[in-house]
Parts: structure tokens; sequence; C-alpha cells
């Protein structure tokens, strides 16, 4: 395969994808974006266009926002592909993605990857009970099917789409136990030098204050400084048990909806090729990505939480400017065209992303939570492998991921190290006394997403039988 | 257990599907994991290593807890997968049948 189809294929339909698209097949260019999902808005803006005007007002403005950018995107000229699990992608720019429609490669001049973030795996003694479950999931669940816990809930963990999470609930009547704030104390101090700049983008910490005052009014029990946290129960959760100032403290719930913030969705990056690098205030792994959203391989761009976690709004702006920038290197536009069309865009996300060090300093993790220190907690869910397993495997001389990988079989599962990684690199370099950044991360292969042979071999079939 | 809250519009609830032999019916909108959760099902699949009882936990694809028999096929993500009418799906016990 060498023709390419396409001018830009874009991987991702949240924010960054969306923008991208509307804003390269409004220029001309021959624009094709594939998404897993059903229908367009990412995670963020999930199921917008089913949603009743009553449903989306409970959810919040921001929420409502991603309407106008959900109908831009219908009005453009790209090819949508909606339900495409993509699950590989080369340095030639060729995509093979599996949909409702079968199996197929496509070539592409450039290719966007806007896959977004997902919530931090941080694994603790009986986070695998059913019962447990992520805050982001708590969300996905109200947001684009209406369901809602029928008991009360407990909230843990650290970051703002906890408090989100809470104040939605609260709107939409569930009732908050409680609100673990695991957030350590000794952040506040941390973050308290990066409070100047991030009050030049003050909206985003008055929306947090006002949520705080929301829950705080409704008399929901926030609980700070919340360490060692355990779900405990018999084939689900039934007790919490947990540390605060020294005390051990119990909750009984049957639902526990964790937080520990976000990270990029680095898969198809990974294994298409291109360099990664770790940032320790983000505390991941991002792929290399320029003021442009270029990646270290020509013609492959990044965009988006993918690529810097910066909210939905920052996404958006860095869509059109890696669009514009694919636009220039196709000679759709030339530099000064380029230039003068990217610099709003720059601008604003420039002024956006001013809060970022703020709260990345405010909710930072510290680094014997993300290295697991109780033994016995399953650290791959999958293949069922434990932080002694994994320290066993480190102490006995194997110093990097994919070593540990090999031995023990943690991250050889359906995942395929998705839930696994982010804690292994951390047990293996606080084992070894090393830096998170040497222990590396496992090597991505094709397929990175399920694919059955049948659906492989669809690909060929003049040599089928 | 989780709950939908449709108020006196329940004739929304127009797909009829079947999940462990269950006939429910939900939202054309719902995925197969939102449907096995309002139906009140505990767990949705068992491990191929230990046995324990698992639950969807990430809702977005990335987790592959809620790995179902769907339809026949086993190893779909419950929470990608779209419900259409008829379908049937079953709980996942250990890896799955390969064939």
């Amino acid at each position: 395969m060498s023709h390419a189809q396409y001018d830009i294929a874009i991987i991702g339909g949240g924010p960054a994808g969306l923008s991208a698209a509307v804003q390269a097949s409004k220029l001309g260019a021959d624009v094709v974006l594939l998404d897993e999902q059903a229908s367009p808005g990412g995670q963020i803006y999930r199921s917008i266009e089913q949603q009743s005007q009553q449903h989306s007002e409970l959810l919040g403005p921001d929420y409502q926002y991603g309407k106008l950018l959900v109908q831009h995107f219908r009005q453009s000229a790209t090819q949508y592909l909606p339900e495409s699990r993509v699950w590989s992608i080369n340095d030639k720019r060729e995509i093979g993605f599996t949909n409702p429609h079968g199996t197929h490669v496509i070539a592409t001049k450039n290719i966007i990857i806007a896959s977004g973030a997902m919530e931090r795996p941080v694994p603790f003694v009986g986070w695998t009970l059913p019962g447990v479950m992520n805050a982001g999931a708590g969300q996905v669940l109200f947001k684009a099917h209406n369901v809602l816990p029928s008991e009360d809930v407990v909230l843990a963990g650290s970051g703002p789409l906890l408090l989100l999470l809470a104040w939605q609930y609260l709107r939409a009547g569930v009732k908050i136990q409680a609100l673990l704030d695991m957030t350590p104390m000794s952040n506040h101090f941390r973050a308290i030098k990066h409070l100047p700049r991030a009050l030049l983008t003050h909206r985003y910490l008055r929306k947090g204050l006002s949520y705080e005052w929301a829950l705080k009014r409704a008399g929901i029990k926030t609980v700070r400084n919340v360490s060692e946290l355990r779900a405990v129960g018999d084939r689900k959760l039934e007790t919490l048990e947990f540390i605060v100032k020294g005390q051990k403290r119990q909750l009984n719930t049957q639902h526990l909806l964790v937080h520990f913030g976000v990270i990029p969705v680095n898969q198809l990056s990974q294994v298409a090729g291109c360099q990664h690098h770790w940032n320790d205030s983000q505390q991941c792994w991002r792929p290399d990505a320029d003021k442009w959203g270029q990646s270290s391989l020509p013609g492959i761009y990044i965009s988006g939480d993918g690529a810097d976690i910066a909210g939905g709004k920052s996404a958006e702006y860095a869509g059109n400017i890696a669009a514009i920038h694919s636009l220039c290197s196709l000679g759709i536009l030339d530099q000064s065209q380029r230039d003068n069309l990217a610099q709003p865009y720059q601008k604003t996300l420039h002024d956006d992303r001013r809060v970022r060090p703020f709260l990345e300093a405010y909710f930072r993790l510290p680094s014997t939570m993300l290295a697991v220190n109780d033994e016995q907690t399953i650290v791959c869910r999958c293949e069922e492998v434990t932080a002694g397993q994994i320290r066993q495997a480190v102490q006995s001389g194997h110093t990097d991921n994919n070593q540990v990988k090999c031995l023990t079989r943690c991250g050889m599962g359906p995942c395929q190290g998705r839930q696994c990684s982010p804690a292994v690199g951390h047990i293996v370099a606080f084992t070894s006394g090393k830096d998170v950044e040497q222990s590396g991360f496992y090597r991505a292969r094709p397929p990175v997403n399920t694919l059955s042979l049948q659906e492989l071999a669809s690909l060929y079939p003049e040599e089928q039988e | 257990m989780f709950s939908r809250k449709l108020g006196n519009q329940k004739n929304l609830l127009s797909i009829s599907i079947s999940i462990n032999g269950k006939e429910v019916k939900v939202l054309p909108n719902d995925t197969v994991a939102s449907s096995a959760l309002c139906m009140g099902l505990s767990h949705t699949r068992t491990t191929a290593i230990s046995g324990a009882p698992r639950a969807p936990f990430c809702l977005m694809g990335v987790c592959y807890e809620c790995l179902m028999t769907i339809d026949g096929v086993p190893n779909q993500r419950a929470c990608m997968t779209t419900v259409k009418e008829g379908m049937c799906i079953e709980s996942q016990q250990g890896a799955g049948e390969l064939l």
C-alpha cells in the first residue's frame, strides 16, 4: 500500500480531533476522522448529540459547550468513521482499523493522533473488587446513559475530576457518604509559587472553589489527607479502610469511585515509533511534540491531552494548530498564511495553559502511593500479578519494565499493560533506586487493540478459500 | 446497584436484549456495560487466573475488565459495544471459549 487515500487522517473524536477536522476540511483538505465511539464528542462531550436539554444542564455549562463543536464537525466535509478501533499505525502513515463495515488499512499523507487521556491507574488493595470504579466511569454512566448509583457512594483520590463528579452527583441527587481527599497537604506549599500565574486563568480556580462550596453547603463530608486506602469485601466491595492523622478509619459502602488524575493514551504514538519522554510535572510519559504538535516522525502529529494534559479547551486550540501546520506541510497553505491562522489559537492555548503548573503541583501524587507499597496488591488486573511479585523480579536483577513483563507476565493480558504499566515503572524505579524515566515503558506492538484472526484474514480475501 | 433516571419516559426503552438469559429493555444508545450494570449484574466476568469476579471499571475501553461474550463472540468490551435489538450477551467465565 503506497497511494495516499487522504490528506489527513485524524484519530479520535474529542475536542482536539473534532477541531482539527473542522479546520482542515474548511481549508480544503481531504480529511477522514476515525473514532472508537458511536458518536462524536470524545470522553468530555460524550453522547452530547443524544442528550435532552434538561440532562445537559444538569451536567453543567462546560459540557453543553461541546454541542457547538460537534455541530461544526457534522457540517464539515470530513469523512467520519465511528466505531472504528485502530490497531496499528506505522511510520509510513498506514492505519489499520476495524469497524462494523470490516477491517481496513488506509494510507494517508498526514496523521493527527488525538487519542486523548485516560485516568491514571493507581493500584491499591481491593481495587479489582466489583463496586470499585473510576470516577470517569461514573461520569460516563451519568453523561451518556443517565445511569446513577442507587445506594450512597464514596469518592476517593485526588484531582479536579473527583470534585466535578461530586458536584454533578450532588445535583443529580446521588447520596455522597464522603469525599476522601488523598491529596497530600504538603502539596499546598509546593503549589503556592505557581498560584500568581494560575490566577491569570482564574475561571478554572473559581469553578473548583464553587464546586467545593456547593458540596460544603450541602453538608457533604470531605476528609482530607487520607492515605492507605483499602477496599475490602467478599467478591464485591463492602467496606473501605483508610488512615487519617495516623488513625485507622472505616466506612461501609457498595460504591467507591476513585480518581488519581489523567495521563495521555499513547499506545498509538508508541506503536508508530514516535519518541516519548517522561514529564515529571504531569507524572507521565508523553510523546515528543513541538509547538505545532509534530511528533518525532514526519507527517505524524499528536494533539490534545494525548500530547499534553491540559484539558478540553486547550485540546481544541491544539487541534486547530496541528491542522493548520499539517495543511502547510501539504502545500495547501504557505508559511505566512499558516502563521497568521495559527496565531490566535497559539495565544489562547498559551493563556489557557497558565493554570496547569499550579494544578500539577497541587494534585501531585506521592511516589510512595504510585509505587504501591502493599506487597499483596494486584498491579496487573488481567494476569493478577502483585506488587510483591514485581518487586521480587526487580530484586533479582530485572531493572526495566520490559524485563519485568517478560518474567512475571505483568502486562501480557488483554489490556496490554494499559492499567499496570505506570505502576510497574514506579515500582521498578522505587525498588532499584532509579528514576522513573530509566525504567522505561512497555514496548507497544501491533495490534494495540483487539483484532481477531478472522478480522485480520479478511484483509486478504483472495488468499482465503 | 445502578438505576436509570427516566421518570415517566419508560417508552424510550425500545431495545430488547438478553443478558445471561434474562430479557431486558434498554435505550438505543446504551452500551452492553451500561445495560448490564442497570439490570443489577454484580459482575460481568471472572478472571482467567483465579476466577475472581470483575465488573466494568473504566467504561472507556482501556481496562478490558468488562469483557463479555456477545452474540457468541467472547472477549468483547461491553463498554464499547452499543446494544442492538435481539443481542444475546453472557458473562464471560475465565478466558472465554476460543471458537
